[in-house]
Order: structure tokens, then C-alpha cells, then sequence
């Protein structure tokens, strides 16, 4: 089962998981390796590739808050993690939605680093405390983009709708 | 019921008689802005049209605008060939409001985009940069947007999926008084109601304070609402929105304007007194972690920096030219000062507010978002204290996540460089 990996706190910005001075590397194939670049053992054990996918981050509320770079999605997404939190600042929220990223939403969850969690029944559960946790829903509104995969699939198809 | 500003530009640009916050809607774009990373919009833009037969076309060339700031001149060789394919993909696209590297046309987006008259009011306006909420201040529903959300919009024209966001309504009575400037009145806010108070919502300025306060204020307060994570902040539009764009961005046709709904149900209201303000802080490392400023003056400071999106205009350097007016900046202390736009840059040269800076001890570096992103031009040491007129004050905001950064006026900026400690402007300021 997927294990909690790192927790954190309130507030984490774009500037903790995607360092302003890498804003020069754009493309979400060559992101990763910057992801939380000043927490240095983490970001060590990332490019070592010694965390599993599906590994999840655990923190609190505003996760993502600050800038609109959306590399602080896609150098998650990158190794495939699955980030939870309390709730998420909207533009990092959009950002993960548009780029297929998986955010989970749950204000009441209690983890800590090693428990390991899955999604069952439509509810967060921690296997390891043997305890059970609501998920809100993403917005609806994006609900037809989550569908498509992501923006890009989503917009290919309008426009050769369009054309059609 | 009666509609809020966001929820009356929202229905105009569906082409419906109202909507209300809840509702999802497409709005057609006015504006789309984007800086250096116009090169990830441009490599998920390609993506969307792969294998599809299409031609790769943005939908208006002349709505769309690219402005290099983050990274000018660029510091690096990938940063300048990214600015290179930028460049090329402008040129053959046919976009028009583009402002490359120049000391006659050039700056900070935010800047740039007001000052040349690209916003008006009423307009839909996105932006791949947080601080898009920056253009409110004219009465537009502006907001921030991902690389992937731009691709879309420049192949579509209209966002996707938006869902009419609830208004914040924030009524400021009174004046502000001498020595506390929209700055401090807008750290307080974030202070009051913290860095997710907003979140997924608008700002509504109104008030007697907001009636009085110059675009360029207003330009500051619509700025960081994003701090305190609304989507974006709105001035109604006034008699100084329409001196603004007809005396300073050159605006001649006639506009038009409208204010929210007597009657616009807002989320919440909250109503702050002018007049009882006092210069404030940010301190580190969250932006609602703000106090007066006399609860942490004499804190020694290394860099002292002048400038950004948020407070880099004229009126900003000529508060900073007024306090060092013959005066030495202390010694121990960097005091960097980014103009936010050539043509700023160009009037302060002209007023003598640059000599003035200058001879004080300031180094007056080109327009551009200079060390506020933490990029270069002017990194922190380990351990530095910096103190600077930005927006954000992260850990690692500035290029180092061994060093602090407080937020605050220019006014405290200036008066805190003369004496190398954090400084109340009313007391210590010298000139002030």
C-alpha cells in the first residue's frame, strides 16, 4: 500500500516545492529533479529514486500557495506522487487538474511519515491507525477535465470538435 | 439580487443577463499576458494541436501579450534561449504587445500592461503569473493561470470550466494617515484575515480610502490580494481610473464603466478604519505574518530592495528619494532599487530621483523583477536580513533559504536603509 513519505505544514508555497531560481527549466520531463530542491535529503532520496510511485505527501492547509509556476506540479507529478492536504491554494489546485496531477483533499486526515494509506469506498483510509477520513470532492466545474486525463487532452478534443 | 463587479464582468463576457458565484462559466478573454514562461505555455500549446492536422494558431494574436521581466537580462543561457524561441514563436504568431528587453518600452508586466493601456475596465484578463490580480486596480476581473491553462486559452479564447467566484466585500473608512501608504493598509488586511482567508475568492475594495488612492495604490492593494489567496482583487472603476487611462496610459476613446449591484450579495464584509493604521511588517516566513512596525524596529538589516510589481513606481521612488535626500545609506547595508518600467525608470531620471538614490549610496538596477523571485540580481547571504517593498517573503523567496525576509512600505524601506535596523518612518527617518 502506498506509504506516507513526508508531512508537512501549513502553507507550503511554490517556493519550497519548486525553488524560484530553476524557474529556467520549464518542461515537466526535466522538473523533478528540483522538486523541494532546499529540503535536501528529500530531494536527494527523489533523484535517487528510492521513493516508490504512488508515494504520498501529507500536509496541511494552502498547500501550493504563492506563485503560478506550474512546475511545482508537474516536478511532483513527475515521479508520481500523490500529495494530501487539509485543502489547496486554487491556482496549484487547477494546475495539478489541468496536468492529470492526483490531489487529494482532507481537512480531518491523521498520518504521520510511514502509515500507510489507500482509497477505499470513496474514503481516505489509514491502514496503519485502522481509522477512516471523508475526502471533499474536487471542484465540479473541472470535473469534465479531470475526465479527458488533463487540459491538453481536453482541449485537443474541443478544438478538433470545432473543426469538425 | 443585484451582481457583484465579478459577477457583472462574468455575466458580460457569457453573454448572459447574470450570473452568480457558483455558476460555471466559459468567459471570453480580453487579455492574456505572459513573461518568460510564455516558452511552457508555447511547449503545451504545440502539445494540444500534436497529431491533430491542425495548424497551431493562437486564437487573437492582438489580445494576447508577452512581456520579458522575470529573468532581464537574462542570467543564464537556457533562460535566454527559452527568451529566443519566446522571440521567434512572437514574431510568427503576429503578436503585437510584446515588450522585449529595452530600456525605452520595457519592465514588469504588471507595469507594463496598465501603463500602456492594454486593461480596461470591465475585462476579462488572465495571466500565467500570480500577481495578475494586479490589473483589478482598473476595474477588470484579472486573475493568475497555469502554463497549461494559457495553452488553452490561446488556442480557444476563452477559459474553461471557471466557477464565478464569491466576493469579499473590504470597505476602508477614512484616510490613510501621514507615513502609511497602500501598502501598509494591504499587509494588514492579510494580516487580519491570513493567507487563506480569501482563498477562492474576490476582493471587493471599497471607501472613502480606496475613492482617494491613486492607481498606483491601487495597482499595489489588487496586487497582493493573491497573498491572502483571492483569486483576484477589484477596484470599481472611478473618475481616477478614467484620469489614469486617459493622463497616464494613453487611452483616447471614450470607456465605459460600471460598479457592482446596490443590492450584490457578498460572502463577507470586512470594514477597516483608515485612519488607525500604522506603518506595517511582513515578517518571515509567511506573508500574514504581519505587526506594526515598532513591534520589531532596531532587527539589523543587510539588503535593503526597492521595487516590483508591488511598489516600483514613480510614486515609490520618489518616497524613497524624499527620505535619502542627503543622507548616507548605513554602511553594511545593499540598497538596490528596480524601477518597475523603463518609462518609470526614464521619469525618475528625469525628476532627479535616481541622482538622488544614487548619491545616497543605492545601486539603481534596470527594470525587471530583480531579486524579488529569488533568480538573481542580488541573492541573500546566509543568515542576511533582507527588507524589501516585494510581495512575498517565502522561505527561499530570495534566493537563499538560510536568510529572512520582511515586507513592508518604501517608506520603511528607505528610512530602515539610513539607519541599517528596521525602522518606523514617523520616528527615525531623518527626512521622513
Amino acid at each position: 500500500m502506498p506509504e506516507v513519505v513526508l508531512k508537512l505544514g501549513d502553507d507550503v508555497s511554490t517556493d519550497i516545492i519548486y525553488p524560484g531560481r530553476f524557474m529556467a527549466t520549464v518542461l515537466p520531463s526535466e522538473t523533478p529533479q528540483y522538486a523541494f530542491a532546499d529540503m535536501t535529503e528529500f530531494n536527494a532520496r527523489l533523484r535517487k529514486k528510492e521513493i516508490p510511485a504512488g508515494s504520498i505527501i501529507v500536509a496541511g492547509k494552502n498547500f501550493g500557495c504563492g506563485s503560478s509556476r506550474e512546475q511545482a506540479a508537474s516536478c511532483l507529478k513527475g515521479p508520481n506522487l500523490v500529495v494530501v492536504a487539509k485543502h489547496f491554494a486554487r491556482i496549484f489546485l487547477q494546475n495539478s487538474i489541468n496536468l492529470g496531477f492526483n490531489t487529494i483533499i482532507c481537512p480531518d486526515l491523521e498520518a504521520d511519515e510511514g502509515d500507510e494509506l489507500d482509497v477505499i469506498d470513496g474514503k481516505l483510509v489509514n491502514l496503519t491507525r485502522e481509522k477512516s477520513f471523508e475526502i471533499v470532492p474536487l471542484p465540479k466545474a473541472r470535473q469534465a477535465i479531470i475526465d479527458a486525463g488533463g487540459l491538453i487532452p481536453y482541449t485537443r478534443h474541443l478544438l478538433l470538435q470545432t473543426d469538425k | 439580487m443585484g451582481m457583484t463587479m465579478v459577477e457583472k464582468i462574468l455575466a458580460r463576457a457569457t453573454g448572459q443577463a447574470a450570473v452568480k458565484a457558483g455558476d460555471v462559466v466559459e468567459p471570453k478573454v480580453d487579455l492574456a499576458m505572459s513573461h518568460e514562461n510564455g516558452a511552457l505555455v508555447l511547449n503545451q500549446f504545440l502539445e494540444i494541436y500534436k497529431d491533430t492536422g491542425l495548424e497551431a494558431r493562437i486564437w487573437d494574436a492582438s489580445r494576447v501579450a508577452i512581456i520579458f521581466d522575470h529573468r532581464v537580462p537574462a542570467e543564464s543561457s537556457k533562460t535566454a534561449t527559452n527568451q529566443k524561441k519566446v522571440r521567434e514563436f512572437v514574431g510568427k504568431q503576429g503578436i503585437t504587445k510584446f515588450h522585449d528587453i529595452r530600456g525605452d518600452e520595457g519592465g514588469i508586466c504588471h507595469q507594463i500592461l496598465p501603463e500602456n493601456g492594454y486593461v480596461r475596465p470591465g475585462c476579462v484578463v488572465v495571466g500565467t503569473d500570480s500577481h495578475t490580480t494586479s490589473h483589478g486596480a482598473l476595474g477588470a476581473f484579472s486573475f493568475g493561470i497555469g502554463a497549461t491553462e494559457m495553452a488553452s486559452v490561446w488556442a480557444l479564447g476563452v477559459v474553461l470550466n471557471v466557477e464565478v467566484p464569491g466576493t469579499i466585500k473590504v470597505v476602508v473608512n477614512g484616510q490613510l494617515p501621514p507615513n502609511v501608504f497602500p501598502k501598509d493598509l494591504i499587509l494588514y488586511l492579510i494580516g487580519k484575515i491570513s493567507a487563506e482567508g480569501a482563498n477562492f475568492k474576490v476582493i471587493e475594495f471599497h471607501g472613502p480610502a480606496i475613492h482617494a488612492m491613486s492607481t498606483s495604490g491601487r495597482l499595489t492593494i489588487c496586487n497582493m490580494a493573491v497573498e491572502a489567496g483571492a483569486t483576484s482583487g477589484i477596484v470599481p472603476p472611478d473618475a481616477e481610473t478614467l484620469r489614469y487611462l486617459k493622463e497616464e496610459a494613453g487611452v483616447s476613446e471614450d470607456v465605459q464603466v460600471f460598479g457592482p449591484d446596490e443590492d450584490a450579495l457578498y460572502d463577507q464584509v470586512v470594514e477597516i478604519d483608515a485612519a488607525m493604521l500604522e506603518p506595517q511588517i511582513a515578517c518571515p516566513h509567511t506573508v500574514d505574518n504581519v505587526k506594526p512596525v515598532g513591534e520589531i524596529a532596531g532587527t539589523s538589516v543587510q539588503q535593503v530592495v526597492i521595487g516590483s510589481c508591488t511598489n516600483g513606481r514613480l510614486d515609490d521612488i520618489e518616497i524613497a528619494a524624499r527620505i535619502l535626500q542627503g543622507h548616507k545609506v548605513a554602511k553594511g547595508v545593499r540598497m538596490l532599487v528596480f524601477p518597475a518600467s523603463s518609462r518609470i525608470y526614464s521619469q525618475a531620471m528625469k525628476l532627479g530621483y535616481l541622482a538622488t538614490l544614487m548619491e545616497a549610496g543605492a545601486v539603481v538596477m534596470n527594470s525587471g523583477c530583480g531579486p524579488c523571485l529569488g533568480v538573481h540580481q542580488g541573492a541573500l547571504a546566509d543568515g542576511d536580513v533582507g527588507l524589501a517593498t516585494t510581495n512575498r517573503n517565502f522561505k527561499g523567496r530570495m534566493g537563499n533559504p538560510n536568510a529572512e525576509v520582511y515586507l513592508c512600505s518604501p517608506a520603511v524601506a528607505a528610512a530602515s536603509a539610513l539607519t541599517g535596523v528596521i525602522t518606523d518612518p514617523r520616528e527615525g527617518g531623518k527626512n521622513a
